[in-house]
């Protein structure tokens, strides 16, 4: 257990990885920007002139700002599947607003007198329009832009869920991995960018137009160059690409080990783990880290490669508990140790299946299931107590979450009220710390490599035990924390490499060995 | 020079703004179209350089029917004078003098000359030139956008309300200046107000409309001793006596006024208006001389000549 790495140890580590992604966060939020000037200026003008207009396209602008940044990503994927094409065009709908509000109100905000005058004086609407229109509604435009681009500085964090990269990468990562540095390190850096732009701008639309006029051709020129910046990096090449969730990125017994034990060099996207199975299945990309009892490798015909050198812990599901609830009421440990050897790691993705693909309620899942197994019971009075279960967003919480509420209610005279949906690791760790909830269903890696940040040769010693691991992680979370690891449930829901089941077959692949000999050989 | 027939213009269909207009300005005439706010002068106005297209009737400049030229050529050959100015706040006071000019894409050398000259002849200050229209007082700016409308050297000059945004004492100053300006006296004016004394003060003819129909069109004397309806008489009697004086000149007297007794002294012309005598004879009378007569002119002459010529 030691964690004294700081904020600027990890900068400097990491400093050609968060230049790179400061690059590509820059280069998205202005090419977004860049083409939502482009339409959006000229939108505005139209609608200035045909006011019939003007109601249906602000409508349009303002209805895309107001959908949540991650369902217009979502909504992106099948059009335009997955990386910088989405996620520019999502942040260049996002822009889009501002952009053309500010650029109408400008335009109608100049004084009548003046353009009957520009009339009046022989000026065609051309002439008016550059001359005097779009000079007096200047400052407002910049403000337009101003607000864009902040906005999509934020915006574009989220970019990295579809694998276009930028800062996204190191805060979503540094959330999932627990790591605050992290995390820091991409939420710092986005907020001096945000400040940044913010302050050039604004020095931009203060500045005296009559006098600068050559500050205003720059400013396209400034904009390219910002753009361009997205086009610098990715320098690996190779027909194989991988999509890698930004947790996995940052984990020992994730990319790291990848590269150091199996010698995998990789062009590497990094990509939300809601999407991953669905572009590896649409062949976007080739191979993915996915989860072994993840329900769409079933839905989507993915074989697990095999991890023939042992990088990958074992990670056994199981409950843990603040020990204080389990003293307060002993009847709950036995009710809760009713799971225990019901689920495999089939079973495991079976029930995934039937819940991410089918879309079939958790809970009922979770009924039919302890019905199939004679667990089920209807619940008691529940009066005496109440016992808050937490989950993570993903995976098989929703599920055995929905599962132990049923057999504390069913089994004791407790009830239980389900936090579900509390993020990542970090979050739901936090809370169960911090007595927000009473347990919740945790894995043995990740408390061993995430929650506990095991010394190496600590970690190096146990790994390809999963009897050790268990024992290593209850002994130091009861002495740390006053938390209970109960007994494991059986399924072992560890990382794994997979890819589609036809491309698997075709290169002969079986191993993870196997995939680095074909990928090296390219 | 300019010709209106039978001009009509609704907004919508109950609202007649200009009702079957017709006048003719010659050449060098300045025509002041008079009447209260809203009776329909703006609207005539914006129709002959084509701001408004009228629903009937017809527009001719110089013989030509506006209709079959571009808008933007013939606004270019006409000046106009805004009421509220309507300078370019974005451009410098040199800029938007010289704006017609460069539409007309004069070259730069001969532009600056140009506004050198205006604003000279306008007595705006050479440092001016420079400055946004914001920093100059009201007269000034009015001045800035009458040199605007001379800039390009127009034959016809169309202003609305030229010195209605201004306080009344620099009104009259700048009113006096705009009549002594060489860059007006040849030109073809038409000019709106809703200031009687204004109107027959620069007016040669006056054309007084109400309700989107002329009333009377004719020189300020007419109007004042000739009108042709009530409408007319009431509008001009609160200030009568003014108008009166305004509109007679000596000459129309002559054949009332005493012989005089000494040497002319040149303080007035036959050409002056009673009003200018009035200011003339208040310490002692005047002589002046017409057709190689001499009159003297002094109060009790002048008003029994006026009360003579009503007669
Ligand atoms: N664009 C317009 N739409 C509707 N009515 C108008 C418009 N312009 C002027 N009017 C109406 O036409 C009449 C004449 O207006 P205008 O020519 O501006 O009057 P004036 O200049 O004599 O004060 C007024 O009653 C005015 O309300
Ligand atoms: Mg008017």
């Amino acid at each position: 257990m030691e964690s004294t790495e700081t904020l600027f140890d990890f900068i400097q580590q990491q400093a050609g990885k968060l230049l790179e992604q400061t690059l590509t966060h820059t280069g998205l939020t202005f090419i977004s920007v860049l083409l939502a000037v482009a339409i959006g200026v000229p939108a505005g003008i139209l609608i200035s002139r045909k006011k019939r207009l003007a109601a249906p396209v602000l409508g349009f602008a303002g209805v895309m700002q107001t959908i949540p940044s991650i369902a217009l990503l979502g909504f992106m994927i099948p059009l335009l599947g997955i990386g910088p094409k989405p996620a520019i065009v999502a942040l260049f709908l996002y822009a889009l607003l501002p952009i053309v509000r500010n650029t109408y109100t400008g335009i109608r905000g100049v004084d009548p007198n003046v353009t009957e005058a520009a009339t009046g004086m022989g000026m065609s609407r051309r002439q008016m329009l550059l001359k005097v229109q779009l000079p007096l509604a200047m400052p407002v435009i910049l403000a337009g832009i101003r607000t864009a681009t902040v906005i999509n500085v934020g915006v574009a964090t989220l970019a990295a869920y579809i694998a276009a990269g930028g800062l996204g990468e190191f805060i979503f990562g540094g959330i999932a991995l627990n790591n605050t540095n992290m995390m820091l390190a991409g939420a710092i850096p986005a907020a001096l960018l945000a400040l940044l732009f913010d302050w050039l701008l604004s020095l931009l639309q203060h500045i005296n137009i009559r006098k600068a006029r050559k500050t205003l051709y720059a400013l396209p020129v400034a904009f390219l160059l910002l753009s361009s910046f997205y086009l610098l990096p990715n320098t690996y090449s190779g027909k194989m690409l991988a999509g890698f969730t930004p947790e996995f990125m940052g984990r020992k017994d994730g990319d790291l080990g990848l590269k150091s034990v199996y010698g995998l060099h990789i062009r590497t996207l990094v990509i939300s783990d809601m999407i991953m199975y669905k572009a590896a299945y649409e062949k976007k990309l080739d191979v993915i880290s996915g989860s072994s009892t993840d329900g769409r490798v079933k839905a989507f015909d993915l074989v697990v490669l095999e991890d023939d050198k042992h990088i990958f812990p074992p990670y056994y599901a199981a409950p843990i508990v603040r020990e204080e609830t389990l003293q307060k009421y002993p009847e709950l440990e036995p009710a809760l140790n009713l799971l225990v050897g019901t689920i495999n790691d089939s079973i495991m993705t079976e029930l995934n299946y039937r819940v991410d693909y089918l879309k079939q309620n958790p809970e009922k899942v979770a009924k039919d299931f302890l019905v199939a197994k004679q667990l089920w019971k209807p619940a008691g009075k529940g009066d005496k107590g109440s016992i808050r279960i937490g989950s993570k967003i993903f995976g098989d919480g929703y599920i055995l979450a929905a599962m132990y509420k049923m057999l504390i209610e069913g089994h004791t005279g407790l009830t239980a009220v389900t936090k579900t949906g509390l993020g990542g690791t970090k979050i739901v760790f936090d809370a169960l710390v911090n007595d927000q909830i009473d347990m919740y269903p945790e894995y043995t890696g990740t408390g061993l490599l995430v929650l506990l940040q095991a010394p190496q040769q600590v970690t190096d010693s146990i790994i390809s035990d999963s009897r050790k691991v268990y024992d290593y992680v209850s002994a130091a979370f009861a002495k740390q924390y006053h938390i209970k690891w109960l007994q494991p449930i059986g399924f072992n829901n560890t990382y794994a490499l997979m890819m589609r089941r036809t491309a698997a077959q075709e290169l002969h692949i079986k191993t993870i060995s196997d995939f680095t000999k074909y990928v090296n050989q390219q | 020079m300019i010709k209106l027939e039978h001009v009509s213009k609704f907004f919508g269909p109950e609202k007649k703004a200009v009702d079957d207009i017709s006048f003719e300005v010659k050449e060098g005439e300045t025509l002041v179209l008079l009447g209260t706010s809203g009776c329909g002068k703006t609207t005539t106005l914006r129709m002959i350089n084509r701001l408004l297209e009228a629903d009937s009737g017809q527009i001719f400049i110089n013989g030509q029917e506006i209709q079959g030229l571009p808008g933007e050529i013939l606004r270019r050959n006409i000046g106009y004078v805004l009421q509220n100015t309507g300078l370019f706040p974005h451009y410098t006071v040199s800029d938007n003098i010289g704006l017609v000019p460069s539409l007309l894409q004069w070259d730069k050398e001969r532009i600056h000359n140009r506004v050198i000259t205006l604003m000279d002849k306008l007595h705006l200050p050479a440092a001016y030139a420079t400055a946004y229209p914001q920093q100059l007082s009201g007269g000034q700016q009015q001045r800035v956008g009458l040199a605007r409308a001379l800039a390009a050297d127009p034959p016809v000059l169309l202003m609305d309300e030229p010195f209605g945004a201004l306080d009344p004492l620099t009104r009259i100053s700048v009113r006096k200046e705009f009549k002594s300006l060489d860059e007006i006296s040849h030109r073809t004016i038409i000019l709106v107000t809703h200031d009687v004394e204004e109107a027959f003060e620069l007016g040669h003819r006056i054309c007084l409309m109400n309700e989107g129909r002329i009333q009377q069109l004719g020189t300020p004397a007419e109007l004042i001793f000739h009108p042709v309806n009530d409408f007319v008489r009431s509008f001009l009697d609160p200030q009568r006596l003014q108008l009166e004086l305004k509109s007679l000149r000596i000459k129309d007297l002559w054949q009332w006024l005493p012989p005089a007794t000494k040497a002319a002294d040149g303080q007035l012309t036959a050409a002056s208006t009673c009003w200018n005598a009035l200011e003339a004879i208040t310490h002692e009378p005047v002589t002046v001389v017409y057709e190689q007569e001499q009159k003297m002119i002094d109060g009790n002459g002048l008003m029994e000549a006026i009360a003579a010529y009503k007669n």
